[in-house]
């Protein structure tokens, strides 16, 4: 998913064109992305969200807010939820991150794709990957069980069109919730 | 965001060291309000000094059989933590209470002590703060100020702390470990932060280059009689225009102990220790929870838009006591 722009040597041209330019405050920082490393050349200013989305050309990570408030921009660092947009590129090194792009397997969806599929919970999509990569940390943290523990610890992911009752759907359906239909 | 330099330590030694060599350092932790800042040119430091790799990364007991939560724990790990759930659940439900799931995933527990004000025109550039730009003038007096303090303040800065977790550790008695280049010592939370005077640039009392370590909960953890209210305009993932952290230990109907600290009102969290004297030996009741919010309250001042959070303080010490007492359901 990540070619072709897997390996990111330095010295080497950007991943969208840019040339990189050598000043003395870029850091050589290795992610592991979506199960791949990536060798990036950056400076120690760029977000993990700027990171995927600018340098790599992972793109299907949102840019909401830039501020922490909306989570459009989530995704799991070593399996855990978090803005990108808050987390500096250089502070990751070495770790496990996972984006929208890394759910699938091949052509069949990860279950909560599935699910966002099957209860329509989205309108215009743009919350979508945010949306998805919490509701997956959510899981992997198993605290909440009832929808109303649900719906409060997906609170920090903003939804403009209001899709709530049907991310809240497809949310208990993968986790199960006793008399969801 | 400026440019900046960028170091990852893995000792304090190293931290203080890097702190020395650079004009305008910070240290980093989550990075959830420095970031912010810096997004905002509020904050500009030439050189940031990572310090997640410093091992202060454990909950663990002290000596005296109360709870050492080490700074760099994350504000999600401390609040599920079992010990802290089972003995000091008032602090799980104040962090809980903050911010959203993501932020608390990287939000530290220093980070959380040494956040910064939300203040709108903090984070203005193009208006005048004291706070920003020490000597320029407070927008906020005379300005929009609803969410903005109504005790403790000056005639220099209304800001509030925006702290969740900070007023539950005032009420628990936490104190604070710090490390820095005289050394280490220990002060109590009531100490670390600081009213704004004609200081409104000094947030709290740290020293440039000190490192906070730790923060120790001693033995009473009010486990049985407590709770936490919040009041904001949506219900979650937003921060206090109001905030109670009530404790109580009872006998029968008796208050034996009582303490009551306030979040969303002052530049510090604010306890009162009048209002905790006038419930302790007193009858758990509701004339005793209305007497001592209007002792809480006494000196308080609005400043037009946020003068509602007088009445909206009293209302909610009264609820948060009831839902303590145990004479009404905690949410
Ligand atoms: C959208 C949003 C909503 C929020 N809502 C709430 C809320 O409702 N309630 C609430 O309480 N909080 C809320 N927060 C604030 C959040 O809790 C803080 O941003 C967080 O706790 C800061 O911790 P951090 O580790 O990310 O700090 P950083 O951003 O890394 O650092 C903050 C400051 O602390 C200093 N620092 C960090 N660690 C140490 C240390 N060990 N020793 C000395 N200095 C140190 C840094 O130099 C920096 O100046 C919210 C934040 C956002 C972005
Ligand atoms: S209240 Fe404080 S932080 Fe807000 S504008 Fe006035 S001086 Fe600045
Ligand atoms: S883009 Fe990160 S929270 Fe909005
Ligand atoms: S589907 Fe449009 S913002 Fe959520």
């Amino acid at each position: 998913m990540i070619n072709p722009r897997e390996y990111i040597e330095p010295g080497s041209s950007w991943p969208l064109g840019h040339a990189v330019p050598d000043q003395p405050a870029t850091h050589t920082v290795k992610l592991n992305i979506n199960g791949q490393d990536v060798h990036l050349k950056i400076e120690p200013w760029v977000s993990l969200l700027d990171a995927l989305r600018e340098y790599i050309g992972l793109t299907g990570t949102k840019k909401g807010c830039d501020h922490g408030q909306c989570g459009a921009c989530t995704v799991l660092v070593d399996g855990k939820r978090i803005n990108s947009c808050l987390t500096l590129a250089v502070m990751k090194q070495g770790c496990e991150i996972t984006t929208i792009e890394g759910l699938a397997k091949g052509d069949e969806l990860h279950p909560m794709q599935e699910a966002f599929v099957e209860h329509d919970a989205y309108q215009c999509g743009y919350c979508t990957p945010g949306q998805i990569c919490s509701a997956i940390g959510l899981i992997n943290e198993g605290i909440a069980n009832t929808r109303d523990e649900i719906s409060e610890l997906m609170s920090g992911n903003i939804c403009r069109c209001g899709a709530y009752p049907h991310i809240l759907d497809a949310i208990e359906q993968v986790k199960g919730v006793a008399g969801h239909e | 965001m400026n440019k900046f330099t960028y170091a990852s330590v893995s000792t304090t030694d190293a931290a203080i060291a890097e702190m020395d060599e650079h004009d305008s350092p910070k240290f980093i932790a989550g990075g959830t309000n420095l970031l912010d800042l810096m997004k905002v040119n509020v904050e500009n430091p030439d050189h940031l000094i990572d310090i997640t790799q410093i091992a202060f990364n454990q909950i663990e007991a002290t000596a005296d059989g109360g709870l050492r939560l080490g700074a760099l724990v994350t504000n999600a790990d401390t609040a599920w933590n079992e010990e802290v759930e089972k003995r000091y659940p008032l602090l799980s439900k104040a962090i809980l209470a903050g911010a959203s799931p993501q932020l608390r995933n990287m939000a530290t527990n220093g980070g959380n002590l040494m956040q910064r004000t939300r203040c709108y025109y903090f984070y203005d550039t193009a208006t005048p703060c004291n706070k920003r730009e020490p000597g320029s003038g407070c927008s906020a007096i005379g300005g929009y100020n609803r969410i903005l303090a109504i005790l403790g303040t000056s005639e220099h800065c209304i800001a509030t702390h925006p702290s969740d977790m900070c007023v539950a550790l005032v009420a628990l008695g936490a104190t604070i470990n710090i490390t820095g280049i005289n050394g280490d010592r220990t002060i109590p939370i009531t100490e670390f932060h600081r009213l704004p005077g004609d200081r409104p640039d000094l947030d709290n009392t740290l020293q440039a280059g000190d490192i906070v370590t730790s923060i120790d909960l001693p033995v009473q953890g009010f486990e049985k009689n407590y709770a936490y209210l919040k009041v904001r305009d949506r219900a979650s993932y937003a921060f206090a225009l109001v905030s109670v952290a009530a404790a109580l230990t009872l006998e029968g109907n008796q208050i034996k102990e009582a303490r009551l600290v306030l979040g969303g009102v002052a530049h510090k969290p604010w306890r009162s220790a009048e209002a905790e004297a006038a419930l302790t030996h007193q009858e758990a009741s509701v004339s005793t929870f209305e007497k001592a919010a209007a002792i809480a309250l006494e000196g308080a001042k609005g400043y037009g838009d946020n003068t509602f959070k007088i009445e909206l303080a009293k209302r909610a010490i009264v609820r948060a006591l009831k839902q303590a007492a145990g004479l009404e359901e905690q949410a």
